[in-house]
């Protein structure tokens, strides 16, 4: 009963800090670029902003383009919902596996890019066949890196992924640092970070990921921008919960509840900064070098499962 | 400034068998314009590429009323103007026939004119035999087929053109090819800029072809024109394209100050110079900083920003405008500096020079940055060459034309202009050049200031005597301004005609983006920053 209470606490905590955690990415983003910024509100007060607005539709938009919004919605919430944030061990867990993961993001992705087709603008089609491009290249690497730690904990289960790490006797691992970088690599072009993308652009012919919900207004828009913060939260609680765990709540007692929640936050705080420090300091690639990263990223990631191979078992 | 009266294009002519009178009412002698025979427009044309020369624009005018012939109809005469590195600019003009309004194209010798002679087809009904392109330019498809604005008997008070309601689309250029799409980009865009459309033919995420179409933001501005004095006419000139103001109100002042055998002050004109090289460095930081911004390199862009801040904060403190607008009057600036805002101008000069160049190693030291701009968006030397290519685009494809070296209007008589001199024409080269100019105009300001000469701010404006005209070329921050001024009775102006180097460079911009990426396209665009304003007029 009261792990049941902390999984719908976490995930609710998941939805409502999305947006904050986007608006502490674009703080720090600021202050590096010796700006104040607009604070961390300011995503929720676009999003309130756009929820009270009207829905503008072309006039030949089919129940796709309408209904796209709620399901990419939908499926990234049920995927940040199995993921634990706080509490390893839910009643969601037997479910929260990564495989169920990947493909719950590949679904909230393929309705994103039918939508972008089902307009018929240039820029939709064009950010579609983009963003198809490098999640063909950028699922196998994700998932690869995954991978190399469900090698050691034989499952790919993520309760039983970090239980494996926290049970486990504190050893640095190769392999595993192979895996952080594939992952992180794959994390930044998942959420349309730079190099990749940039969230931020007015430049249609650049757009990924903007150029599919380019024709978005209103509540679909807002729902559309929330999935991807949601999203931004995801990966950085799953990067959290595969390489460093620790702190995690095993049992449901409140200490441990409210000490997962401050570690988790100071985890998650961290690689934000971190993606601050990394998008300042860098340009976007050019287009025909993204797959390219993304091979590299996966190159890097079958490495880490080489090293396993030749160095971990049977260690 | 004493010149003698440039014969040398009327020579060349001759010894072609063109003949060419000079006209009198046409000054200054050093940039002449001569009269040719209809027959001979097109070998004149063909004579001035022989002789290497750079198309600078053709327009058209309709005779004045001093000029109006017995059987009451308007002559029509069709301009051009050439300009050569050391014989500087020569006009050559003819009349039209009164019947059939035709002139031969020259589009076969200067491609970049065949946008102008559409220009001429919309706005005065003149029809240009062999054009290679026929459809209209400025003039959009819901404009009556046989109404043209730049015609005297078309007037801007009575409206009453009906908007075409069955108007055919525009007809742009298509490829048949399986596997080619079409992108449709514009006029209105996702940011906040100005409207242009522009149509690419893509492979796959290559570009094979890229159109423009402008006109978006035309405003009748040479319509406008007719009828101001040149007092009230400047701040018209003044606004053609807002971030080149000091530019074309100095190319507008000079065209008239010629026009009228006036000479601004010298400390008029020094100050002219500071305020035209002010603006060259604004802009070249905003574009540096847009650049980058382009690219996802927000940092360079929130600095450069911040410094062109600094800048406009400056001349709203010391010229009254944050863009420098009105600071020109014909015979001189409007506009003095004393002892202190003078200081206050040198050291934010030298501050902000000191500035970028530390930026520019940051810059230069990004390799991601770097890896964008180098090679992106080539235009070689000879396309530099054939289209004329202006300014800083020029500059960085291998083709130098600069008027403060060529004509060497004052204040840069007195002071030496060090022109960057690029070869590879691409977005790096023309941000090396960007950052070239950014040094040199600090240097020119910190010269000018220094010896900044006591006296006059403001000559006396007398108005030429009616028909007169003058042509003047000013080397603004984007490439050299071509204006042609000529006055009614009253001194008021009948024929204002201005080419902005952005009607030129936007013929660069399409052959830059050949074969370039569509996600590098806006990065190329902005390397170039045309004007839309300046072109549409």
């Amino acid at each position: 009963m009261r792990s049941a209470l902390v999984q719908f606490f976490q995930a609710g905590m998941l939805l409502l800090l999305a947006p904050l955690l986007a608006g502490f990415v674009a703080t720090c983003r600021a202050r590096l670029q010796n700006r104040r910024g607009a604070g961390v509100m300011q995503p929720w007060r676009n999003l309130r902003k756009l929820f009270s607005k009207e829905v503008v539709m072309a006039s030949h938009a089919s129940w796709i383009f309408r209904t796209a919004p709620y399901v990419v919605f939908t499926a990234t919430v049920m995927a940040a919902s199995v993921v634990p944030a706080m509490l390893v061990d839910t009643p969601l867990s037997l479910i929260a596996d990564v495989i169920a993961l990947v493909a719950l993001l590949a679904l909230s992705r393929f309705f994103q890019a039918l939508a972008g087709m089902d307009i018929g603008t240039a820029f939709g089609g064009m950010g579609a066949s983009r963003e198809m491009t490098f999640a063909a290249l950028g699922e196998p690497a994700m998932l690869m890196s995954i991978f190399v730690i469900s090698l050691s904990a034989h499952s790919t289960n993520l309760t039983s992924m970090i239980n494996h790490t926290l049970n486990s006797p504190f050893a640095l691992h190769p392999s595993l640092a192979f895996a952080l970088v594939a992952m992180l690599l794959v994390a930044l072009a998942e959420n349309g970070r730079i190099p990749i993308d940039n969230p931020t652009t007015h430049l249609e012919l650049t757009m990924i990921h903007e150029a599919m919900i380019l024709e978005y207004s209103g509540r679909h828009l807002a729902l559309m921008e929330w999935a991807a913060m949601v999203k931004l939260l995801l990966f950085s609680t799953l990067i959290v919960d595969l390489f460093m765990p620790w702190g995690m709540a095993v049992n449901t007692d409140a200490i441990s509840l409210v000490q997962a929640f401050g570690l988790w936050l100071l985890k998650v705080a961290g690689l934000m900064i971190a993606l601050a420090l990394a998008e300042t300091g860098m340009a976007k690639l050019r287009l025909f070098d993204v797959p390219e990263y993304l091979s590299g990223a996966f190159v890097i990631a079958f490495l880490g499962l080489l090293s396993f191979y030749m160095l971990e078992v049977g260690a | 400034m004493r010149f003698a009266v440039n014969t040398w294009f009327a020579e060349r002519l001759g010894d072609h068998g063109i003949h060419s009178e000079f006209l009198a009412d046409h000054h200054p002698v050093h940039m002449p314009c001569l009269e040719i025979r209809l027959h001979d427009w097109e070998q004149a044309a063909g004579e001035a590429r022989r002789l290497e020369m750079r198309m600078v624009a053709v327009w058209a005018a309709e005779a004045g009323k001093h000029d109006i012939s017995v059987s009451g109809s308007r002559a029509l005469y069709v301009y051009m103007a050439f300009a050569h590195p050391e014989h500087r600019h020569a006009l050559l003009r003819t009349r039209l026939r009164d019947d059939t309004r035709e002139v031969q194209s020259i589009s076969g010798h200067y491609i970049s004119a065949c946008r102008m002679e559409r220009t001429l087809q919309d706005m005065f009904g003149i029809h240009v035999r062999n054009i290679p392109d026929s459809r209209a330019w400025i003039k959009h498809e819901h404009w009556p087929e046989n109404v043209h604005p730049l015609r005297a008997d078309f007037s801007v008070t009575r409206m009453s053109v009906e908007p075409e309601r069955n108007a055919i689309d525009y007809d742009y250029v298509q490829s048949s090819s399986q596997g080619v799409y079409e992108i449709p980009v514009g006029p209105v865009h996702a940011g906040i800029i100005e409207p242009g459309h522009f149509r690419f033919l893509a492979v796959g995420e290559y570009i094979l072809n890229m159109e423009e179409r402008l006109g978006y933001v035309h405003k009748g501005i040479e319509k406008a024109m007719q009828g101001r004095t040149a007092e009230h006419g400047i701040r018209l000139a003044a606004r053609v394209s807002g971030d080149t103001t000091v530019g074309h109100a100095w190319a507008f002042a000079h065209a008239c100050e010629y026009a009228s055998n006036t000479a601004a002050p010298k400390r008029a004109s020094y100050l002219r110079g500071i305020l035209c090289e002010r603006e060259r460095m604004a802009n070249h930081i905003g574009d540096i900083g847009a650049i980058c911004n382009d690219a996802a390199f927000t940092f360079m862009h929130m600095q450069m920003q911040r410094l062109r801040e600094d800048m406009a904060r400056m001349h709203a403190d010391v010229f009254g405008h944050r863009l420098l607008m009105d600071t020109i009057t014909p015979g001189g600036v409007c506009r003095d500096v004393d002892a202190v805002s003078c200081m206050m101008l040198m050291q934010q000069t030298r501050t902000i020079a000191a500035e970028v160049e530390h930026l520019r190693s940051i810059y230069a030291d990004h390799p991601s940055i770097q890896e964008r701009v180098i090679g992106a968006g080539t235009v070689c030397i000879a396309d530099a060459r054939d289209i004329g290519l202006l300014g800083f685009a020029g500059r960085a494809s291998g083709d130098y034309p600069d008027e403060r070296i060529e004509e060497a209007y004052p204040p840069y008589d007195d002071v030496e202009v060090r022109v960057a001199e690029g070869k590879l024409g691409d977005v790096a080269t023309r941000i090396w050049v960007r950052f070239e100019e950014i040094a040199d105009s600090a240097r020119i300001i910190g010269q000018l200031l220094e010896t900044l000469p006591e006296g006059d701010i403001q000559a006396a404006w007398i108005p030429p005597e009616s028909g007169v005209s003058g042509f003047a070329a000013i080397e603004s921050w984007r490439g050299e301004i071509a204006a042609w001024v000529r006055f009614g009775e009253g001194g008021c102006i009948d024929r204002y005609f201005v080419r902005d180097p952005s009607a030129i460079n936007w013929l660069g911009l399409e052959l830059a983006v050949r074969t370039v990426p569509v996600p590098d396209f806006p990065l190329v665009n902005k390397s170039f920053n045309c004007s839309y304003a300046g072109h549409d007029l």
